[in-house]
């Protein structure tokens, strides 16, 4: 829905100011295009250039990452790096915190958006006594610093003895991820017109099955959207996890990240490089697969109609 | 007279007021607001998961909090002593120690300079956006995809491996691209100042991607006759931007100000793993940084707490505004 809606002006407009361009300002329209264009190409290498960059020295062995020479292109190409990463036993092991992170950040999408859905559906297709004080609540939970609860929740969790277990971590994530889900998927739910409910009711479905067959097959996109947004979310979490899941065998990516560039110093760059990589893999690849929907569910999710 | 017509009209517009209100709800509301109906226990039903979840994880700890900041509240006390109770005193503590004072002016300064930064080169980037061809648009939006989706704290660790005293790649450019001998091993993050233009320039890199794209779906939407009859009415770039494109953008500006606000005030990872590659802890501290500090790492929960809920009500303070004006856009 949203991507028709934002497709439609799109097209009328380029179609209407090719038409309406007077010919004497054509090339200096051009000239100006291809000054922007310039200018796209160097922000797109600002932009670009850290992340090239961590791939690029994870490729290069670390003594020439350590050398006076700078190396633009792994010359002597190598894979030591990641391997000292995924497989050396004398440092915390990668793949736990791999699995561990997985794990934690899918159950917390999961549950999440059930929580969320059931939540979005009530503020918005309800009139009941508590609804504002509800939607204020959630908005109000989300200008609450994470930081300044971390203390109690780790005493609360301390206290539930779940503290380095999935489990616990797990449960902190939902609630971390929920007022933001909520607050997207009510965006979502107001998006999808009521009239057609009720057009589906009077065609004889049931209330429930109105909503289910014709409301949430339009919320698709929107649930993907949220979803992706909190998987992002929890799988880049680094201080609770710091907190909550210091033991190296119950450690997410994060934290393992930050223990083995503590345990190399800033003597083994081309290696903390490789484990920066492939903890952004999953994160970059979402993105890149998921982006038109995501900025367009984004917005409509957080801007009225 | 005068005492019979003040009499009068309440009984009068009671009665009215009970003729016109009763017919009312079942005529019109049913068909407009067909959609928002009571459903009795529903609606309830529906929001206890998320009810129970939040008060488990955001409502307790928070009252837990609360005490925790009128308590003494050390090591011992963790592995069980019984916590006594000092009620103000932590905040007194906090309030008059000047430590603090650093660390929230700090805190402040930077990420009103932050939102500031990213808000301002998020609109120019969404712009330049919407001035491109194609082809250069998809370039620019992979470049920008790519910043937006770096993790934070690989963002910040590979930032610090770029400005590296001693094999960063800055200075290594700065030295013999631009023959600017002072930065042969120059430490980026030893003085607390640009220790901060390198956290700025993380956060700000990660930050603008999200600003552009959100603004730039906007842009798509602005009616372009709308533009053209100013453009038509002699209008300039500008004066269209500000009258036109900016009125109609203005949720969108508010929900990712508020957002770039909030994030920026309790910045945690950035700051906190600069520190690790080479920042000096006690002159970098951030608010969310500091409380960590104190609470986790120095084991004073009492005062931590106390920092904690002084931070709290001062990042709400600051949201307050813009929470009323998202309740007012919205029309709850």
């Amino acid at each position: 829905m949203s991507a028709t809606t934002a497709t439609a002006p799109r097209a009328a407009r380029a179609g209407a100011s090719r038409d309406l361009a007077p010919r004497r300002r054509g090339a200096r329209n051009r000239l100006s295009t291809a000054l922007w264009s310039a200018l796209s190409v160097v922000l797109f290498a600002l932009f670009a250039f850290p992340v090239y960059w961590m791939v690029n020295t994870s490729f290069q062995p670390n003594n020439e990452v350590r050398g006076s020479e700078i190396h633009f292109w792994p010359d002597n190409f190598t894979l030591r790096n990641y391997a000292t990463v995924l497989f050396d036993p004398g440092r915390t092991p990668f793949a736990p915190a791999a699995v561990n992170s997985l794990v934690v950040t899918l159950t917390t999408v999961l549950v999440a958006l059930i929580f969320a859905f059931l939540a979005a559906i009530a503020v918005t297709r309800f009139r009941f006594k508590s609804r504002r004080g509800f939607i204020v609540m959630i908005l109000v939970i989300q200008m609450i610093p994470g930081e300044a609860m971390i203390v109690s929740i780790f005493r609360v969790i301390d206290g539930w003895h779940l503290l380095n277990t999935l489990i616990g971590l797990t449960i902190v994530y939902v609630a971390t991820v929920l007022p933001f889900t909520i607050w997207t998927l009510r965006g979502f739910v107001n998006g999808v017109p009521a009239d057609l409910e009720e057009a589906a009711m009077i065609d004889g479905c049931s209330r429930a099955g109105a909503f289910w067959r014709v409301t949430f097959p339009l919320l698709a996109p929107g649930l993907v959207a949220t979803g992706v947004f909190g998987f992002i979310q929890a799988w880049n979490e680094f201080v609770i996890a710091l907190v909550l899941n210091a033991r190296p065998e119950m450690m997410t990516l994060p934290v393992w990240l930050r223990t083995f560039l503590v345990a190399n110093g800033t003597t083994n760059w081309a290696a903390i490089m490789a484990g920066s990589t492939l903890m952004a893999i999953p994160v970059v690849v979402f993105f890149l697969i998921v982006q038109g929907r995501m900025t367009s569910g984004l917005v409509s999710g957080a801007v009225k109609g | 007279m005068t005492t019979t017509d003040t009499g009068v009209p309440p009984a009068v517009s009671a009665v009215d007021g009970e003729r016109i209100v009763a017919p009312q709800p079942d005529e019109p509301p049913k068909r407009r607001r067909f959609s928002r109906r009571a459903g009795g226990l529903t609606p309830y039903a529906l929001l206890v998961p998320a009810s129970i979840v939040l008060a488990a994880i955001v409502g307790w700890p928070l009252i837990q909090l609360l005490i925790t900041s009128m308590q003494e509240f050390g090591r011992a006390q963790v592995f069980g002593a019984p916590p006594s109770w000092v009620w103000f005193e932590n905040y007194v503590d906090v309030l008059t120690d000047s430590t603090f004072y650093e660390v929230l002016g700090r805190s402040l300064v930077f990420a009103a300079v932050c939102v500031v930064s990213t808000m301002v080169l998020g609109t120019l980037m969404a712009l330049l956006l919407q001035r491109l061809p194609k082809g250069f648009r998809l370039l620019l939006s992979i470049g920008m995809l790519l910043a937006w989706a770096m993790p934070p704290l690989s963002a910040t660790i590979v930032w610090g491996w770029m400005f590296d005293t001693d094999y960063g790649i800055i200075n290594s450019v700065l030295v013999n691209g631009f023959g600017l001998e002072e930065f042969r091993q120059h430490s980026w993050l030893i003085d607390p100042l640009s220790f901060f233009l390198v956290a700025g320039i993380i956060i700000i890199w990660g930050a603008v991607p999200f600003v552009a794209f959100t603004l730039y779906a906007g842009l798509t939407q602005v009616p372009e006759e709308v533009l053209e009859a100013a453009q038509l009415d002699g209008a300039g770039a500008f004066k269209r931007f500000r009258l036109i494109t900016f009125p109609y953008l203005k949720p969108i500006f508010l929900i990712t100000t508020i957002l770039q606000i909030i994030w920026d005030l309790k910045v945690f990872t950035q700051i906190f793993a600069l520190q690790d590659i080479g920042g000096i802890r006690a002159l970098t501290n951030t608010l969310g940084v500091y409380i960590y500090q104190v609470s986790i790492a120095g084991g004073d929960f009492g005062t931590g707490g106390a920092i904690a809920v002084i931070t709290a009500i001062i990042l709400m303070t600051v949201s307050l505004y813009y929470v009323r004006q998202t309740i007012k856009e919205e029309e709850l």
